[in-house]
């Protein structure tokens, strides 16, 4: 089985309602270890991508992901604009031009989107960032996919490795970002930019599950 | 608890949180036609004359509620351009792009970006996306506040008083026509001797949040705090404004060292909610602390400048003077929030 492009338009609608409906809470992780504005700026981020991406939902699903980030870039500001703007640009580049995507292909974006992140924030696992909740999901997925499994549990396994990350983050001290400056005073507190990139790895999981799927070409 | 009531009515004057930086842009556009013009989406505070030929740009920004910086900041012997963000959130990097583009003269463009991990990041984003259209970027960060550590860490030290006296001292070395490179070295050398410490007696409401960005009781103070209610050093219990004083002024000299006989200038800047007459008071403490000590204040600057929404309190910047910073501070500037000899 493959993705489709309108799985990937699927996700992306689906996150940004997400975002919407989870705006207090991310604010409120935030509140407690930054400046309490990672839901606001997300909300604010993803219902400008609302906007841009209508008009080319018919395009392929590196013109949506890329779409997504410029967007995101544009509108969001804080470190979360650059970090998640660089995870959709990214994961737009290696999906270039397809509108069916093989398993193998869509795994390899979301890596792509997490060397992205990595590069841009320059965060290692364990600073207690959104990092620690995408590095184990890839992980997961890849394995996932190399043990024989469909896409659909891959994604779904990824998902609850993101889970397991992001709750791994609330006895972590922040190394990067406002969280930092408080040192031990971050411990106990569950990373925000980590939560919000949990939930983006559900919704997508969600939109596999969600929408028929391509399939195989057997041609 | 009516104290819990007070604390969560957003009375402000704004007409709503989504509205408030354009109609306080279209605001500063009305009061100073003469010095500056604004773009819209990318939001952008331009110099009226820009871009001038041979001259180098001067671009900062940053989230809004510290007015006046930097949009105050913006004329003739300061910036050139400024981008500001939302609320206490970085500037997105199409608008320091777009201003880029405004300001480059041919002579290249500084970015002054103070350092926060997003200021940082979108700066980067906005320089790379400048370079691609053929700019001259380079970027200095401003790091001065010795309340929280700079160690592999933490994100590093926060950028916050310095940076009013970067803009300014480095603006007169660009009017005077220095080059990129020299205007980038200046810039270098006024952060590395340049330190701050604030503190706050209050929090501010950031209008899209609509309520106190942390809780102070009436008797306590925050040490350290940062320019968007981070938290600082400690929490005490309050002191007199001379005891206030002297534990920022402390902080700020033995992190450099200042030594006797360094000239200085003694920068007291208000968080947004004190008014002068307070901050004059601290200024009195902190120039005889400094004197006593041998330091010569050859220069100074008390008032509003780098602001925490309505925040009450104070911060202290000392920033050790040559003769060539002293003379770009002594040169002329025009703009909606400093002004002299122009």
């Amino acid at each position: 089985m493959a993705a489709t492009s309108a799985q990937i338009y699927d996700w992306v609608e689906r996150y940004a309602g997400i975002v919407a409906e989870q705006k207090q809470y991310l604010t409120g992780l935030d509140a407690a270890i930054g400046d309490g504005d990672h839901g606001i700026n997300m909300d604010r981020g993803f219902q400008a991508v609302l906007v841009k991406i209508a008009p080319v939902r018919d395009k392929d699903a590196g013109t949506l992901l890329k779409t997504t980030g410029m967007a995101l870039v544009g509108s969001v500001g804080g470190a979360g604009g650059p970090l998640y703007g660089t995870f959709f640009l990214r994961a737009g580049a290696a999906l270039d031009g397809k509108s069916e995507i093989s398993d193998r292909d869509l795994v390899g974006a979301l890596e792509a989107g997490l060397k992205g992140v990595v590069e841009r924030g320059k965060a290692n696992l364990n600073d207690k960032t959104m990092v620690d909740a995408l590095t184990p999901a890839v992980a997961r997925a890849k394995q996932s996919l190399d043990g024989g499994a469909s896409l659909q549990e891959a994604l779904a396994a990824a998902a609850d490795a993101a889970e397991e990350g992001m709750k791994a983050t609330i006895p972590l001290k922040a190394l990067k970002g406002r969280a930092s400056y408080l040192g031990d005073r971050s411990i106990g507190h569950q990373d925000p930019g980590a939560t919000s990139s949990y939930l983006m790895l559900r919704a997508l999981s969600d939109s596999l599950a969600a929408l028929p799927q391509q399939a195989k070409s057997t041609s | 608890m009516a104290e819990a009531a007070v604390t969560t009515r957003l009375k402000k004057l704004i007409n709503t949180p989504e509205t408030e930086v354009k109609d306080a842009m279209a605001g500063m556009a009305a009061a100073h036609s003469d010095l500056i013009r604004v773009e819209y989406d990318p939001n952008v505070i331009i110099r009226k004359d820009a871009p001038r030929k041979g001259k180098v740009g001067l671009v900062s920004g940053g989230g809004s509620g510290h007015e006046p910086m930097h949009g105050g900041f913006v004329g003739l012997g300061m910036l050139d351009a400024a981008c500001p963000g939302a609320v206490f959130t970085s500037p997105t990097p199409d608008q320091m792009a777009r201003a880029t583009a405004a300001v480059d003269g041919g002579a290249g463009v500084l970015h002054i970006v103070k350092n926060y991990t997003g200021d940082i990041l979108n700066f980067e984003m906005a320089a790379e996306l400048a370079r691609g259209e053929g700019a001259k970027v380079n970027a200095v960060v401003t790091n001065d506040d010795v309340a929280v550590q700079d160690s592999l860490y933490t994100a590093g030290r926060r950028g916050v008083g310095v940076t009013v006296l970067l803009e300014k001292i480095v603006g007169g070395a660009a009017e005077a026509g220095a080059d990129l490179d020299k205007v980038t070295e200046l810039a270098k050398r006024v952060n590395a001797n340049g330190r701050s410490m604030g503190m706050a007696l209050t929090s501010c409401i950031v209008p899209a949040a609509g309520k106190v960005t942390f809780e102070i009781a009436d008797d306590e103070m925050e040490l350290g705090i940062g320019i968007h209610g981070e938290p600082g050093r400690e929490r005490t219990k309050l002191k007199s404004a001379d005891e206030i004083a002297e534990i920022l002024t402390m902080a700020v000299v033995n992190d450099i060292p200042y030594k006797s006989g360094d000239e200085v200038l003694a920068f007291v800047n208000g968080m947004g909610g004190t008014p002068l007459i307070e901050l004059y008071v601290v200024y009195n403490a902190v120039h005889r602390y400094l004197t006593g000590r041998g330091i010569k204040v050859t220069r100074s600057l008390v008032g509003p400048y780098i602001t925490s929404l309505e925040m009450a309190g104070c911060s202290v910047t000392i920033l050790k003077l040559d003769a060539e910073t002293t003379k770009f501070w002594d040169a002329p500037v025009h703009t909606p929030a400093l002004r002299w000899k122009a």
